[in-house]
């Protein structure tokens, strides 16, 4: 026991800690509490960017949405009165308006938020794996496993994103699930670009050597401690790819090839309300707004992880 | 304390090279290391010390020579059970600790790779052993001071129990007063623990104070090989080896005044 922790009194002492002193303790007792206050600064750093804590309450609002759409949704999102309702303006009754069909424009946007959920978590989750895992894979081994994946990754970083989706989509034909595989294929070449390059910051270091010494095999020394150190940028490169995969989500639904109809995609959406936008401006600027905030709730919520994530930023 | 030629040593290395990309950074090195000798290797900067440290250890690519451990000649690969004889503690402790492990994960680590029981105990009797409490047990490296990294580093060197410890300039990243605590600590395990050390230096006052015989080295090979106490008493016989402890002295005289 040379050196004592400089300020915090020994919890000993003091046995009523405040739950935040026990959480900034400089010697945690337990596993938990280590991890619990690791997470408790990377939270309060992130807590005092406002732009981010916004992101983060419109991201959470989408999420409620989804969860609650039946609840929500004063009509349904695919059955409309053709009659009556066809085209109105934002009113009382109908507060964004109908479309052609006669639907409420308010409902279909609500219940399209699952479909953007689901599109954007399943891109995530199929892309960030695999980039993480080929960036990992051909930082850390080099020679030609290296060049063999590289050179993969640069045929998919050579076609256009868009394009490629598209054509993806042409070949298995067109539906939600689709599009998400063709975004998801589209979409993992950077995650593994920037997987690979934090793996060869880290390769040589004297941590990972020591881990080699300790007799540790390759793919442990991968898994263990190369990903985690990968992680942070790649969920802030992912919060913030999310706008780009909602806008590629809508292209190809406003293209025909996403969502099929009567599903209340939001890209699909703008795609019709194209016909009557000069007259019936609402069907198409509803959605193109939902579209907005949400990109711009993960475009702001990426900012604020990469603040509190980036480890060279917090000197750790 | 000299080698003991008789019984076979510890570590036996026969025209070790090692190249990079061209770079012949050792050329032809040999030496024998008795077992519970402590040795070391001093010389300026790019001498090739920490090259030959680095080879022993697997970390650097051998192109030519043989490192034999216990009579028993390595492959290029490194089994597991050659990293239960053999640590290493590393020059810079701001560096050798993952930055995202508690000492905890970092000391139960080696425990799950080499797939130890018992581990609970033998992390806290790790911890107490290098003059950190257990409350040091759940911190992350950066609430550790560079002395306390330290520690940690050799902590994790000795959890598995190992019999040769490589020492690559242990406490040069340290300031003088956490220096002399660092090599008094090492210099206790080494007698507690019957280990042999293999040292890598600069400063010849810490090699001499540590080892009982060393290697200068320079450009990669060996200048002349000494016991302690001939460098202490100026009995050398290379030029070089004049210069350096002409160099080292300097250094003494201003530390003294």
């Amino acid at each position: 026991m040379s050196v004592m922790g400089n300020t915090t009194p020994p919890p000993l002492a003091e046995p009523q800690l405040s739950r935040r002193e026990w959480l900034l303790s400089d010697r945690p007792t337990s596993r938990t509490q280590a991890k619990l206050g690791r997470a408790y600064v990377a939270w309060r750093r992130f807590a005092e960017n406002r732009l981010a804590l916004i992101g983060l309450i419109i991201i959470l609002a989408l999420v409620l949405v989804a969860i609650s759409a039946d609840l929500l949704a004063p009509y349904s999102p695919t059955i409309g009165n053709l009659a009556t309702a066809r085209l109105l303006p934002p009113s009382w009754e109908h507060w964004l308006g109908t479309d052609d069909q006669g639907r409420d424009i308010l409902s279909r946007l609500i219940y399209g938020s699952r479909l953007t959920l689901y599109v954007v978590v399943l891109v995530a989750i199929i892309a960030a794996p695999i980039g993480l895992l080929i960036g990992t894979v051909s930082g850390y081994a080099g020679g030609w496993v290296d060049a063999v994946l590289m050179r993969i990754t640069d045929i998919f970083l050579a076609f256009p994103k868009l394009v490629l989706a598209l054509a993806l989509v042409a070949a298995l034909g067109p539906g939600i699930e689709n599009a998400v595989i063709a975004i998801a294929v589209t979409s993992w070449p950077p995650y593994a670009r920037i997987a690979r390059a934090e793996t060869m910051q880290v390769r040589n270091s004297d941590y990972i050597s020591a881990v080699r010494l300790m007799g540790a095999s390759p793919i442990r020394i991968v898994l263990r401690h190369i990903m985690p150190l990968c992680m942070s940028s790649l969920i802030v490169r992912v919060t913030l790819d999310m706008a780009g995969i909602i806008l590629t989500a809508a292209g190809l639904g406003f293209l025909g090839l996403g969502a099929q109809p009567p599903l209340p995609e939001w890209g699909a959406m703008i795609a019709s309300g194209r016909r009557f936008i000069l007259d019936q401006w609402w069907v198409a600027a509803a959605p193109g707004v939902a579209i907005l905030l949400v990109s711009l709730g993960f475009n702001l919520l990426g900012d604020g992880l990469r603040d509190a994530l980036d480890p060279r930023s917090s000197g750790q | 304390m000299m080698a003991n030629t008789a019984s076979t040593p510890a570590l036996s290395i026969r025209g070790l090279e090692v190249t990079y990309d061209h770079f012949r950074a050792l050329k032809g090195v040999s030496l024998d290391i008795a077992p519970r000798e402590s040795f070391g290797l001093v010389g300026e900067s790019g001498s090739g010390k920490s090259t030959l440290l680095r080879a022993v250890a697997g970390l650097a690519p051998v192109s030519a020579g043989t490192i034999a451990l216990d009579g028993q000649t390595l492959g290029n690969r490194r089994d597991k059970e050659f990293y239960r004889r053999v640590q290493m503690v590393f020059q810079d402790p701001y560096g050798s600790l993952h930055p995202r492990h508690t000492v905890d994960r970092l000391l139960r680590e080696p425990l799950d790779i080499h797939g130890v029981s018992d581990g609970e105990n033998r992390i806290n009797r790790a911890l107490d052993e290098v003059g950190l409490g257990s409350g040091f047990r759940f911190r992350y490296p950066h609430q550790l001071s560079g002395g306390q990294r330290q520690r940690v580093a050799i902590a994790r060197a000795l959890i598995v129990e190992p019999s040769i410890l490589l020492l690559d300039e242990p406490t040069s990243a340290l300031d003088a007063s956490v220096q002399a605590e660092v090599l008094n600590l090492l210099e206790q395990i080494r007698r507690d623990r019957a280990l042999t050390f293999v040292m890598v230096s600069h400063d010849l006052a810490v090699v001499t104070h540590m080892c009982d015989r060393l290697m200068v080295m320079q450009d990669g090979a060996e200048v002349e090989q000494l016991t302690s106490p001939e460098l202490a008493e100026r009995r050398v016989t290379k030029d070089y080896t004049v210069n350096l402890l002409r160099a080292s002295e300097g250094f003494t005289r201003r530390q003294s005044a």
